[in-house]
């Protein structure tokens, strides 16, 4: 399927509204908590960014990905490179939620001695699949990766997640050829497109668009969608599984800060903040945290 | 210690025995037995030797285009599925990944090689762009990178399989111009360990790569004016071996690096830290001082900044010079 599906065709796919939509919802809720919770204990860290991409982790772990579980732990598991890093605190989050990692441990971000570092170091987290913060390289982590499980045709699958700035790197195009070049159908890419990055908006920065044509003629199955809707992002993946002969690219549209209202769409949000608080109730209030849990987040017992 | 076994140094002359072709050919042959082992090339497997492994092993030899930063990055995702990549290009190109290098493979401790061709002024006329004086230092820079620069074709042959063989990150130097044979296959290359070529009293020359046969001409240019030079051939560059260097400083009292490379950070800083912390006596550095190369036959280029024998038994004169005039 080489063509972009439309948000609409996606939803459809998806069919009724069901409960696992709103059980990821609301573990979306959650890492973004426990986001912003260890941001706060942190005093610094990227909350715009790791609020945007939020719902996407959430359906990745809580559907898509292939992972060991109590009955089948010594599963070959799919592989998901968190390429932009600076997320860091939702990938953590995202473990945390679905148990992988202690909330307690979540909530250590950039603490020294935590494993859960200020981006994502993979011989502290074997998760992480490998260490990144370096704009780009996740990303041909990924391809390397996919390359790799086809050479041994082994079945997993590769996930990538990366931020709409890190278009800018050259080295996510020389990866985009390569994949398409290789045929990549096992690897699939999701861009949390918030439209914004360090200093200003994409735009203002070094313009992206037209990105889904950019993809689209780097060859890659390039699919559109709304990254916040969940239904959606299910369809989406669901898509990518079933393509055959190309690597897919979701182009997620989501917005930076994306539940805490006085962070929607600002770039001074994109980090490395030090959240007051008074900041930090707030965006708990927000996000419809109770007072008990909220307690928990605040003492950084989770 | 006991002297290595060396065959009288014969020039062979011919690119067939280049470090380069040297190493794509024991690639082959090593790689046959260990299927894990896969090949990444930028478009430049004729010069990089890796030819011999494309028709050898087609199906286990990856072409990425002249795209090194994805090449170096995805060698560490290759890896982490169990693959043992080999990530060649040029030693500049390396220098252009070398931040792929730290973060995909050294941070996260990727067993990756990576095997860098046309290094220092030995690229010749191609000039100052192509010509690498920098790999060693910056590499040796990355925690738990082992830097790695052989000989001689037969020490290549060798490495080439303890490289394959060892769990980890690893830089290698190979060559582009003819090298001189030193080793017969008695030879016994080790990581991390280097060999007394030939002993001497009055001053130790450590030297890697094409600077260990010019090394061993300048004892002889040393010995005919009655000066006792030890030679070192030093292939690991890190971990650097202490032990070799600190017994050479008790019983010599001085040493002259040499290396195709810049006199920062390389070889020679390898050796004077190791000796700072052990048995510090007068160094003196033979190498590219501080400046980009141009373009040149090797020999000619090696004459003009100052890296032939000569050049080296200069050196050693100063540095016994130097140690005299501190016992006085």
């Amino acid at each position: 399927m080489n063509a972009t599906l439309q948000v609409a065709e996606l939803h459809e796919a998806a069919g009724p509204r069901d409960r696992r939509v709103t059980q990821l919802e609301a573990i979306a809720r959650e890492i973004r908590r426990l986001s912003v919770a260890a941001i706060y204990h942190a005093g610094s860290g990227h909350p715009g960014g790791s609020l945007s991409c939020a719902d996407i982790l959430a359906v990745l772990y809580g559907t898509v990905l292939n992972l060991p579980h109590a009955d089948h732990p010594d599963i070959d598991r799919d592989l998901f490179v968190l390429s932009k890093g600076h997320a860091a605190p939702a990938l953590y989050a995202t473990w945390a939620a679905f148990g992988l990692m202690s909330r307690a441990e979540a909530l250590t971000l950039r603490k020294l001695g935590s494993r859960a570092q200020g981006h994502p170091h993979v011989l502290d987290c074997p998760l992480a699949e490998s260490s990144t913060g370096s704009l780009g390289q996740g990303f041909s982590v990924s391809i390397g990766m996919a390359m790799g499980l086809r050479q041994q045709g082994r079945a997993p699958r590769v996930y990538a997640l990366l931020g709409d700035g890190e278009m800018q790197e050259g080295e996510v195009w020389e990866g985009a050829m390569c994949a398409a070049h290789y045929g990549l159908a096992n690897l699939c890419a999701v861009i949390d497109y918030n439209k914004l990055q360090s200093d200003d908006r994409n735009a203002a920065i070094m313009g992206l668009e037209p990105l889904a044509q950019k993809w689209r003629a780097f060859g890659w199955n390039t699919l559109e969608i709304n990254g916040h809707d969940v239904a959606g992002l299910l369809a989406a993946f669901e898509a990518a599984r079933n393509e055959r002969t190309l690597p897919t690219i979701i182009i997620a549209h989501t917005t930076k800060g994306k539940g805490v209202p006085y962070m929607e769409d600002h770039p001074q949000w994109h980090g490395s903040v030090k959240l007051t608080p008074e900041q930090i109730t707030s965006a708990l209030t927000s996000l419809d945290t109770d007072p008990a849990k909220a307690e928990g987040l605040l003492n950084g017992r989770g | 210690m006991a002297v290595v076994e060396r065959a009288a140094p014969q020039l062979i002359g011919t690119s067939g025995d280049s470090l380069r072709e040297a190493f794509g050919k024991a690639l082959v042959e090593w790689s046959r037995e260990r299927p894990r082992v896969v090949v990444l090339d930028a478009d430049i497997a004729g010069g990089t030797g890796v030819h011999h492994f494309r028709k050898a092993l087609p199906h286990r030899f990856f072409q990425f285009g002249i795209a090194e930063q994805n090449m170096m990055a995805a060698a560490g995702g290759m890896a982490a599925t169990g693959l043992v990549p080999v990530v060649t290009t040029f030693a500049v190109f390396c220098l252009r990944a070398i931040e792929q290098a730290r973060l995909s493979i050294a941070y996260a401790k990727r067993n990756v090689k990576i095997v860098a061709s046309h290094p220092g002024i030995d690229v010749g006329p191609d000039g100052g762009s192509a010509q690498a004086l920098e790999d060693l230092a910056a590499f040796r820079a990355i925690p738990g990178m082992t830097v790695i620069s052989p000989a001689d074709p037969e020490e290549m042959r060798q490495a080439t399989r303890a490289i394959l063989d060892f769990e980890g990150p690893v830089y290698m130097r190979t060559g582009r111009s003819a090298s001189t044979r030193l080793f017969g296959p008695a030879h016994k290359f080790e990581i991390g360990v280097g060999q007394m070529l030939r002993d001497g009293r009055d001053v130790s020359l450590v030297a890697c790569g094409v600077e260990v046969s010019r090394a061993l001409e300048a004892a002889d240019l040393l010995a005919a004016a009655k000066i006792s030079a030890r030679v070192i051939n030093m292939p690991t560059i890190k971990p650097i071996d202490s032990a070799i260097l600190a017994e050479a400083s008790v019983d010599t009292g001085c040493i002259v690096t040499a290396e195709d490379h810049n006199i920062f950070g390389g070889l020679g800083g390898a050796v004077a830290e190791a000796i700072a912390q052990t048995q510090p006596c007068p160094i003196e550095f033979v190498g590219v001082r501080d400046q980009f190369g141009q373009s040149g036959e090797p020999q000619e280029l090696a004459e003009f900044y100052g890296l032939t024998a000569p050049h080296i038994a200069a050196a050693a004169r100063r540095a016994i010079a130097r140690k005299e005039s501190l016992r006085r």
